[in-house]
């Protein structure tokens, strides 16, 4: 998919493939890797310092929640609804996980269009996947709010140890915002994608660099990095 | 070794990457204030950081004089004692050494260094200078706010940090303190990932990795770490931001305080431990690592001789960048772990001393047989091998257990970090900046001045830390306002601290020569020319000095060889450039 990116007037040697490849390319001038533009190089490192950041969360939360000496809120009680009369567990969370998990469906489509230049599909697949973002933050804020309307605070709870509360929205706020920040994002490349900006190469206002189509994949791997983190909050926070 | 490397004498590969076309600056406040040169953002980051270790600087005077002549100066109390402690450990740790070693040297050399134009992304550089400066006027308000800055010392600890007879504690203190990392930290970023992506992407043609200077190396060595240690010390300044604003408890305890139970309980403060040093420890070596690639650089120059072992020096970085993510708890042998943590940790703090004694033995067989010329630079990496050498032996002390529990919390831990994170780097940011100061300005730094300013500040060093140490084997503890009449304090520690005190405010005046030849030199320092140290390195061949916006002109440079062909036998003079094109394969390259 990544072939037209590469500007045509520069040629590249011939490399060997494999190990001895890895080798050549970082034992070569220029560049580490090969054909990664500046801007997803930037946006790999990026993300590998931010699951430091989710990582450092995460083992925060496991240390509280194995050393603390009272029960633990039991988290598929905690977060299950009556739906009709029906006691489910977990029924929400289960649904925000699939919407989350359908917005990166839609994200790599938008990707695979903005490849092939379709304008059109390309930013109806990136406003999917804004709407599908907002439709999770949307479901966080109700979760937040019936925890809350119940009681849990983040220096307390009814059912238990305090730091439940705590590390809930500590890290649900904290991914939450990457999804908020994820959706403006999508929003903004969308209308440059709409507004056809890579198509001729307008260019930054601050930066006076032409955009590429490529932005759509540097965003998508923003977002599926958040979809990502989901995942282990997911299994750790619910499931355990 | 056989060569068999590319390069030499071979053709250079074709441009993989058009050449950037830069941001035009269309007005002075472009140009000059919000400005996306690497070199502009260079020097705001320098200038800020130097601004602020002025302060920090101050606050050591006030700390010595409280230290050397008790009951002498009746505003130092103990609360804003210890509110100097904390602010001029984590101003001259965070806000000074790591934005001027990173921002500053980063900034100005990297893309000089490896032939690139400007960092990869110049408008996110800026930004990463501008949020830089909230984060110190952050800090600085700190000073102005009600109840003072954070008197915490500059670990942090809780449940101390934010109770409410710690200074600072209960008012905005701590809140101020941990927002202004958190926002430091956010600005880190955008400059940190400009700095590794444009090393790892950004090079000239020619330009391998195993060609770059060890300043590079030494400096994106350090960025990595920074971006992996730093997540750490931002989580745990959220979570204990919650624990004062919102009442969580992450890491408090049931505590009570003033008889009065507190609504805090169940937290951990030893979790707020390691995540701090998490950071904390690797943070040594986000300093460290920077000032042994620039020392090995300047020695290089200035002795006119090939570093020896290029190679096991880059290695030797990397691995000390690996093994320093992996040490973290032996600043916590006191807080009691479980054994085989404790033998783990000091096994491996031991065992970074070998690539450390590596980069020693390698700095010193380079100045062995060399031409050395003692111009400044030299002296002051001359003194950084010593001074690093003396504070490098008390780590081994403190590295083991049972060493370091009896010396912990005493001056020798002072003294220790001092020589090693403080004097050191700071020894080399001062060659450093007599190095390439002709580059920033197109002028030389004043020669009698500087002399003056180098054996007052190194002496000085010395006159301060040596007898520290022997104040902590005493057993002296350090973070304590006033000894008073202990019985176990002789009187040649009264004496002493007040030697040192004296010591201390000389070689803090010293620091004014400094300055003011800073700026004398700029209007009255002789003509340098463009590369008055006869450097190899890229940034001593560009076409004009100061190097404009762009750096190169019309081509960018081709880089034909390694950065330390200085004394190369049979060539007419004793270094060629980088840029150079090579006749034949004479090279000392091929030999490394």
């Amino acid at each position: 998919m990544s072939a037209p990116l590469k500007p045509s007037s520069m040629e590249t040697l011939p490399r060997p493939s494999g190990l001895a490849g890895l080798a050549a390319d970082w034992a070569s001038d220029q560049r580490a890797f090969k054909n990664v533009s500046w801007g997803k190089a930037m946006m790999w490192i990026f993300l590998l310092s931010d699951t430091f950041i989710f990582g450092c969360f995460l083992i925060a939360y496991m240390s509280a929640r194995m050393a603390t000496t009272v029960p633990w809120p039991n988290p598929s009680e905690v977060f299950a609804l009556e739906i009709g009369g029906v006691h489910v567990p977990l029924i929400l969370i289960a649904i925000m996980t699939f919407v989350l998990i359908s917005s990166s469906g839609t994200m790599a489509m938008a990707v695979n269009y903005g490849y092939r230049r379709d304008r059109r599909k390309t930013a109806a697949l990136m406003l999917i996947t804004a709407l599908f973002g907002a439709t999770f933050v949307g479901m966080q804020a109700f979760e937040w709010s019936k925890l809350i309307a119940e009681g849990v605070r983040p220096w307390g709870n009814p059912w238990g140890a305090a730091q439940f509360g705590s590390t809930f929205f500590m890290i649900t706020g904290f991914h939450g915002t990457h999804v908020t920040i994820g959706v403006i994002f999508l929003l903004i490349i969308a209308r440059k994608v709409w507004r056809g900006d890579f198509d001729t190469e307008r260019r930054g206002f601050f930066t006076s660099r032409k955009g590429h189509y490529e932005i759509v994949e540097i965003t998508g791997l923003y977002w599926h990095f958040v979809d990502l983190v989901w995942v282990f909050i997911f299994a750790f926070f619910y499931l355990w | 070794m056989v060569d068999v490397r590319s390069g030499i004498g071979e053709a250079v590969p074709p441009a993989e990457v058009e050449d950037v076309e830069l941001y035009h600056p269309h007005s002075w406040w472009t140009r000059y204030v919000f400005s996306q040169d690497a070199k502009v953002i260079a020097i705001q980051y320098a200038t800020t950081a130097i601004a602020i270790g002025m302060v920090a600087l101050v606050l050591s005077w006030l700390m010595r004089l409280q230290l050397g002549f008790p009951d002498t100066f009746t505003f130092i109390d103990a609360e804003r004692y210890y509110q100097f402690i904390t602010m001029h450990g984590m101003i001259m740790v965070i806000y000074l050494l790591t934005a001027l070693f990173l921002g500053g040297f980063g900034n100005y050399l990297i893309p000089l260094m490896v032939g690139a134009r400007d960092m990869v992304f110049p408008y996110a550089n800026m930004l990463s200078y501008w949020i830089y400066l909230l984060a110190v006027l952050v800090l600085v308000a700190s000073f102005f706010a009600p109840g003072g800055p954070t008197g915490a010392g500059w670990t942090l600890y809780p449940p101390q940090a934010i109770l409410s007879n710690t200074p600072g504690g209960k008012d905005w203190g701590i809140i101020l303190m941990l927002s202004s990392l958190i926002i430091f930290i956010i600005g880190f970023t955008m400059g940190g990932l400009n700095y590794v992506v444009t090393v790892l992407q950004g090079r000239a043609r020619g330009m391998t990795l195993m060609r770059m200077p060890l300043t590079v190396w030494g400096i994106v060595t350090a960025t990595v770490m920074a971006l992996l240690a730093f997540p750490a010390l931002f989580v745990a300044c959220v979570m204990m931001l919650f624990d004062r604003l919102l009442g969580t408890s992450f890491f408090m305890p049931a505590i009570a305080e003033m008889g009065e139970q507190l609504q805090y309980g169940g937290g951990s403060p030893i979790l707020f431990q390691h995540l701090f040093w998490f950071f904390g420890h690797p943070e040594v070596y986000i300093v460290a690592l920077p000032a042994f690639g620039i020392v090995s650089d300047l020695i290089s120059t200035h002795a006119r001789k090939n570093i020896f072992g290029y190679r096991m020096m880059v290695w030797a970085i990397v691995v000390i960048g690996g093994l320093s993510m992996v040490v973290w708890a032996h600043h916590m042998y006191v807080s009691g772990m479980n054994p085989y943590f404790g033998f783990f940790f000091a096994t491996t703090t031991l065992i970074i001393a070998v690539p450390t004694a590596i980069k020693v033995y390698n700095w010193v067989l380079t100045l062995w047989r060399g031409n050395i010329h003692l111009t400044l630079p030299m002296l002051f990496a001359l003194a950084f091998i010593v001074t690093f050498v003396n504070g490098g032996l008390t780590g081994l002390f403190l590295g083991n257990v049972v060493v370091d529990v009896p010396l912990s919390d005493t001056m020798f831990v002072v003294a220790h970090f001092h020589m090693v994170m403080g004097v050191a780097p700071i020894l080399v940011i001062f060659g450093a900046i007599y190095h390439w100061y002709p580059k920033i300005t197109g002028r030389m730094l004043n020669e009698a001045l500087g002399q003056l300013h180098f054996w007052i500040t190194f002496l000085g060093s010395y006159a301060i830390f040596f007898p520290m140490h022997y104040v902590g084997l005493v057993g002296v503890p350090r973070r304590y306002h006033d000894l008073g009449e202990a019985a176990f304090v002789p009187e040649s520690v009264h004496s002493l601290n007040a030697f040192i005190s004296v010591a201390a405010l000389i070689v803090g005046a010293a620091q004014i020569v400094f300055l003011f030849n800073l700026v004398w030199s700029l209007r009255h320092g002789r003509e340098a020319g463009g590369n008055p140290w006869r450097a190899t390195t890229l940034e001593w061949q560009t076409p004009e000095t100061p190097p404009p916006h762009g750096n190169w002109g019309k081509e960018l440079p081709v880089v034909y060889r390694w950065a330390y062909d200085y004394s190369v036998p049979g060539a007419p003079e004793d270094f060629i450039p980088q840029n150079q094109p090579a006749p034949g394969r004479v090279s000392h390259e091929a030999a490394s």
